[in-house]
């Protein structure tokens, strides 16, 4: 209770003022900080309710659609075909002129290639595909980003550590000062995107990265920013960089 | 409601017991939530689950609404022959859904 008592007052306080200086500890995913229970959960497909949304993906990846009648796979192949994608991504797209998350690259398909009515970002299907496509590289390690990357992930480490919110609160004041320290009843993880999209018991639901920064973001009471924004992106490709080397665990539980 | 998983071994020699695994996508929506206007979101749970074996009834639940969304059910069991494992889930909205699975004595 005192530990948490003196984090809090440290956390609003100016005492703390100090910005964080890059990350400098042993990596370690959330799923280290979780019960036994919920571990087992994600370790056993069987009893992981994100592989519902999985299932779905499969089918919605031979499904033809649009005007073109075309399926992901009448282009893509076999899914197996996506095994190491969801390691870089987001990533620079060239059709696209910019940084994109995985599921805007799904949306970008399914508007631009199958010529279908577009998805929103979070819409069911781009969640199950996300989910399908980012199985075919579990246990692979998020890959470094590379000079395409670069200006999206020096904007997103400025926004990660940039104070916001009432609270006034930066993203590093949590995840890389305080990691591992309890806040509420959770501990602190370093917040790594290795798991997306995620199952999270919280939810309920299956749940993309974007739903996640929206929770941390209102936690310190600070205005979410928009889905799909550069902003959004940017701290998203951040993350990935921060975690280069972690194994993607997609699709994880999550409390 | 939309689609169901199913986990048991396709192969079982005599004497084994064998788990099988259900997760079934469903809202449970328990009836006690409010919605954006303030009224109560209409209950709709699955308030019954039934797995038979060649039409015997060997697992049956019943279901409330604390029981979180996208239910996970196990149970095990110790086929006597080969046959199909039926399983049903009922929920609030006058649905059933259905899924099958085989398994071969060996
Ligand atoms: C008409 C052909 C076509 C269809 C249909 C299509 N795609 Fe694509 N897809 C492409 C091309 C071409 C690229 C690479 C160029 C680009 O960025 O658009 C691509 C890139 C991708 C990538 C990124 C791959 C990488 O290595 O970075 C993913 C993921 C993807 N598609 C998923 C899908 C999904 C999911 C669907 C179905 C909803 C789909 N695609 C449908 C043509 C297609
Ligand atoms: C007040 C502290 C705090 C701040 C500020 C904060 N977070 Fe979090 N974050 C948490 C906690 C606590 C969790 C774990 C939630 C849980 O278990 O309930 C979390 C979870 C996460 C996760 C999920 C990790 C996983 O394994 O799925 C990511 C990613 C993340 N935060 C990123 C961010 C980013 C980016 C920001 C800044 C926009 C931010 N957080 C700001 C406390 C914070």
């Amino acid at each position: 209770m005192k530990r948490l008592a003196v984090l809090i007052a440290c956390l609003s306080g100016p005492v703390c003022a100090q910005d964080s200086k890059s990350v400098s500890f042993d990596k370690r995913s959330t799923f280290d900080l979780m019960k036994p229970e919920t571990q087992a959960m994600q370790r056993d497909d069987a009893s992981n309710p994100a592989m519902l949304w999985v299932q779905e993906g499969r089918a919605l990846w031979q499904a033809k659609a649009g005007s073109t009648d075309k399926a992901c796979q009448d282009c893509h192949g076999d899914v197996a075909s996506m095994k190491g994608v969801a390691t870089r991504y987001p990533a620079y797209s060239a059709a696209q002129q910019k940084v994109v998350t995985l599921g805007q690259q799904i949306q970008f398909c399914r508007a631009q290639e199958q010529k279908a009515e577009p998805w929103t970002a979070e819409a069911r299907p781009v969640l199950a595909l996300s989910a399908l496509v980012g199985l075919q590289s579990r246990g692979l390690p998020l890959a470094k980003t590379g000079p395409a990357e670069a200006r999206a992930v020096a904007e997103g480490r400025a926004l990660f550590t940039e104070r916001r919110g009432q609270m006034n609160l930066s993203c590093a004041q949590c995840h890389d000062d305080h990691a591992g320290q309890s806040l509420g009843g959770a501990i602190i993880p370093q917040g790594h995107p290795t798991g997306y999209p995620i199952y999270r018991l919280e939810w309920q639901d299956l749940g993309s990265l974007e739903r996640r920064l929206r929770n941390c973001l209102n936690g310190v009471r600070s205005e979410p920013w928009p889905s799909g924004s550069s902003e959004n992106v940017a701290v998203q490709t951040y993350l990935r960089e921060r975690a280069a080397g972690l194994p993607i665990e997609t699709p994880a539980i999550r409390p | 409601m939309a689609a169901a998983l199913i986990n048991v071994q396709k192969t079982v020699r005599k004497g084994e017991i064998i788990e099988i695994k259900t997760l079934m996508a469903h809202p449970m929506e328990t009836g006690f939530r409010t919605g954006l206007g303030g009224q109560l979101i209409p209950r709709d749970i699955i308030h019954r689950f039934v797995c038979t074996f060649e039409g015997v009834e060997i697992f049956a639940a019943d279901l409330f609404p604390a029981i979180s969304a996208n239910p996970f059910i196990a149970f095990t069991f110790m086929p006597q022959q080969s046959g199909t494992l039926t399983f049903r889930w009922f929920d609030d909205k006058g649905g059933a859904q259905v899924e099958t699975a085989r398994i071969e004595m060996v």
